[in-house]
């Protein structure tokens, strides 16, 4: 073998060694490392990060396939094209895949090169962030913006702390938030929702405004919005929205994925629900809203929240009972966020990034609580 | 009357190759090793020279900071030599097994008190067997612990079925466990598998606290069980020992021969004939079973096992033998393939759940590569005590005595998180950052 002789190209003594991390993704995504046991248990599960990372994606697809639909009919409604549902789903699928280019390309770029610097493998955790963040912005966001985001949230969010399980955030809402408080006109407001950028170069097309249910109901209540969209288009997803956001049902598919193959916490999403529940009924029954709790839950991003971010177990609580406090602190925060918030009707993203923050606190009282019921236990005893 | 203990979380690694409940054959001793590494902190100091003659429980070793305690040899037989590694490390002393044995007379008076039972387990060598927690360290003769438990089965992967290798020995046991009471005032724990509980002769034995245990792996484990029953906490001493140790104690006691002889389990998916073999400890594992090329040999079982080599010889405690693979192949999308029937997973990402009954044909390989930390509910799922293991783990990386303190170091060894090892997505090696909390616990609570 050649190998015996002198160190391979890419081996630690070759001239490209230092290109080491970057060959070693590439190789190790193909095949599984042939890596033996050296210490502790001889015999290991054939679980990896990359197993578990690929769940995920499965879970967003339905969101994300049903989301490109949706941005054709959104757009095809809304400009009164006659569109069937091929040309729907085709518009939307080329709408999104410039979207998700670069989101991967420079998403990873930066993945790869701080993995170099470190000397350490290639994480997979932005297979997943890089999904999620096509999904929760609005189709027509500029690619440029896209890409600062990307970067910003990536390299500050995440690098900086070491990569994929050190980071405090959801880098994917991160990236969202950057350009939500960076670029207000191209992330907020009425006229984002709907596709037109294309549109407009085939004919001659005003900004038409196309309100979210949220923008809706904010503004003139539950009367106002059960005129434009029914209980049952919010559940089935024929609404503005940003593209993974807008289908219950797409989304409830994934969460059985997720829920069922144990890669992310069901308490979370159980108890994330019934906080946006209660805040919602106690806004209803205090006057702060006529809408009845559980539209909450199906207008803009609370489920999608609920299901694929507040549960990333990275910046999730760690401890159970710490999971079924954080999560229903961020469904009731977000739909507190909605309720009484005069500026800004979607409170989903910043209730969780707040929780993200809160949750090493949860877990330490958590904590705390055990090892003193634990000392206490052991005295009586 | 006995008290009950069931636990819920647990999990038993589906791997090939159980041994089957017949001797296969029996070892003549040939050249016996007496290796210290054996003992977690023996330093040995040595007391025979190339050419002395030993009897069946003549000390070879003594310890340099407590010599009172001393590594026996479990043959008759002349040194032929003693092993070294780096900087002079004493590895083992052999010993040239005569054609037929003799034994070094202990007397077969009943040890009347606790000091009569630590002379003898002293003089015998037996009192390595008693292991103190916290820590897993060689306990301290001048102690007098909180209670001693026994755990009469194992639940680790393929372990030797006790009640094949250990039923017939009701009245050593019996003995032993007699002995082992008068060193403590709380009594005796036994436990005892519930599953097979009134089939099993365990039951029988008296003077003890009987436990019933039922779970999965690591129930039988006997630091799970301490967990449960009495919680270490600090400056408590709790002590084990082996069962197969205590029968051994026992027989002392009964025939004033020290004889360690034992039925080892050979097992593994690479075993050619898993069964059962009769041999001493520091028998070349050669000589207790054909080895095929490249295969790993595994002094114990596949999640806590000493990596022996093939030229490796069994170890004081260890009672099995597990031969698997060297997984070096590499498989082409091994992540990405939606069903790989070949590769147990615990989780549910993968679809062993369908399959519940199958057993695998295991190998060496690591399955990934290693990450941080992202997965925090499998270890809890898998770790039956009431404990964190995620923060007990991350207070041993950073080295947190308080936290460490805090989070149970005192009621865990390596051994009862070595699940953790198996099921962690990052692969990470759990026991060996436990290890390393252990060994600084130990090294700054002195």
């Amino acid at each position: 073998m050649a190998d015996e002789k002198k160190p391979g190209l890419f081996e630690e003594g070759g001239k490209l060694y230092w290109l080491h991390s970057t060959i070693d993704a590439f190789d190790t995504f193909l095949r599984v490392p042939g890596t033996v046991t050296a210490k502790g248990a001889h015999v290991r599960d054939g679980i990896d990060l990359k197993r578990v990372m690929i769940m995920v994606v499965i879970a967003l697809v339905p969101a994300a396939l049903f989301g490109m639909y949706n941005v054709g009919l959104q757009t095809s409604l809304t400009y009164g094209l006659d569109w069937n549902f091929w040309h729907m789903f085709w518009y939307g699928l080329l709408r999104m895949l410039p979207l998700f280019v670069v989101s991967y390309v420079v998403g990873l770029v930066i993945e790869f090169g701080s993995s170099q610097i470190r000397g350490e493998e290639v994480n997979e955790g932005y297979l997943v962030t890089g999904f999620l963040i096509p999904l929760i912005v609005p189709v027509d966001v500029p690619l440029w913006m896209l890409a600062l985001a990307v970067a910003f949230s990536v390299i500050f969010v995440k690098e900086v702390f070491g990569g994929t399980g050190m980071n405090i955030w959801n880098p994917a809402l991160v990236a969202r938030a950057f350009l939500f408080f960076s670029y207000p006109s191209s992330m907020s407001g009425s006229s984002v929702w709907v596709s037109k950028t294309w549109v407009s170069a085939l004919k001659d097309v005003d900004a038409v405004s196309a309100a979210t249910p949220l923008a809706i109901a904010h503004d003139g209540g539950v009367s106002a919005l059960t005129s434009q969209y029914s209980f049952m288009d919010m559940f089935y997803g024929f609404i503005p929205g940003s593209t993974g956001e807008t289908s219950v049902i797409a989304i409830l598919i994934g969460a059985l994925i997720l829920v069922w193959t144990g890669v992310a916490s069901w308490k979370i999403m159980v108890s994330s629900i019934a906080g946006g529940l209660l805040v919602g009924w106690l806004g209803q029954i205090g006057g702060a809203t006529d809408l009845p709790c559980y539209y909450q839950l199906v207008m803009g991003g609370f489920l999608f929240g609920s299901v694929f971010m507040a549960t990333d177990p990275v910046t999730a609580a760690q401890t159970e009972t710490g999971k079924w406090i954080y999560g229903f602190l961020v469904g009731a925060l977000a739909v507190v966020v909605r309720l009484w918030n005069p500026g800004y009707m979607e409170g989903m993203m910043l209730a969780i990034l707040f929780m993200n923050t809160m949750a090493p606190l949860i877990d330490h009282c958590v904590v705390t609580a055990h090892v003193n019921r634990r000392a206490k236990k052991v005295k009586t005893a | 009357m006995s008290n009950h203990l069931d636990l819920k979380k647990g999990l038993d690694i589906p791997v090939k190759g159980v041994a089957a409940r017949e001797v296969a054959k029996t070892v003549k001793p040939g050249t016996i090793a007496v290796k210290p590494t054996d003992f977690k902190g023996f330093l040995p100091r040595l007391l025979v020279k190339e050419g002395d003659r030993v009897l069946a429980g003549s000390p070879v070793m003594a310890d340099k900071q407590n010599p009172r305690i001393l590594v026996t040899s479990p043959v008759s037989g002349t040194v032929s030599g003693i092993v070294r590694g780096e900087k002079r490390k004493l590895l083992a002393v052999l010993v040239q097994a005569d054609a037929g044995q003799t034994y070094a007379d202990f007397g077969t008076k009943v040890p009347a008190d606790a000091d009569a039972v630590k002379d003898l387990l002293l003089k015998t060598g037996l009192w390595n067997a008693l292991i103190q927690r916290p820590y897993g360290i060689q306990a301290d003769p001048d102690l007098k612990p909180k209670a001693i438990f026994v755990s009469t089965f194992s639940t680790a992967p393929l372990a030797a079925d006790t009640e094949f290798t250990l039923g017939d020995r009701l009245a050593d046991i019996q003995a032993g466990v007699n002995a082992l009471g008068k060193l403590t005032d709380g009594g005796v724990h036994l436990a005892v598998n519930k599953a097979v509980y009134s089939s099993s002769p365990f039951h029988k034995v008296e003077n003890v606290i009987a436990h019933e245990v039922s779970g999965k792996h690591p129930a039988g484990n006997v630091g799970v069980q301490i967990s449960h029953i009495a919680p270490i906490q600090k400056g408590e001493t709790v002590w084990t020992m082996p069962v197969l140790m205590v029968a051994a104690l026992g027989h002392v006691i009964n025939t004033g021969k020290l004889d360690l002889t034992r039925k080892v389990a050979v097992t593994g998916p690479v075993a050619t004939h898993p069964a059962y073999v009769v041999a001493l400890p520091g028998t070349p594992v050669k000589e207790i079973t054909d080895i095929p090329a490249d295969a790993r040999v595994i002094g114990g079982d596949v999640l806590t096992g000493e990596n022996l080599g093939a030229d490796g010889c069994l170890g004081f405690f260890q009672d099995q033998v597990t031969l698997l693979h060297e997984g070096t192949e590499r498989e082409w999308f091994g992540w990405a393939k939606p069903f790989r029937p070949k590769v147990h997973s615990s989780s549910w990402c993968y679809f062993s759940w369908l399959t519940p009954g199958k057993k695998y044909d295991m190998d060496t390989n690591l399955h990934g590569g290693p990450r941080a930390f992202v997965e925090t509910k499998c270890f809890e799922d898998v770790t039956p005590m009431d404990i964190f293991p995620i923060y007990l783990i991350k207070a041993c990386l950073a080295g947190d005595i308080e936290k460490m303190e805090k989070f149970g170091i005192y009621e865990v060894l390596p051994e009862d998180l070595a699940l953790c090892d198996y099921v962690d997505p990052s692969k990470n090696d759990i026991q060996a950052i436990i290890q390393k909390g252990i060994d600084l616990m130990i090294k700054e609570m002195a």
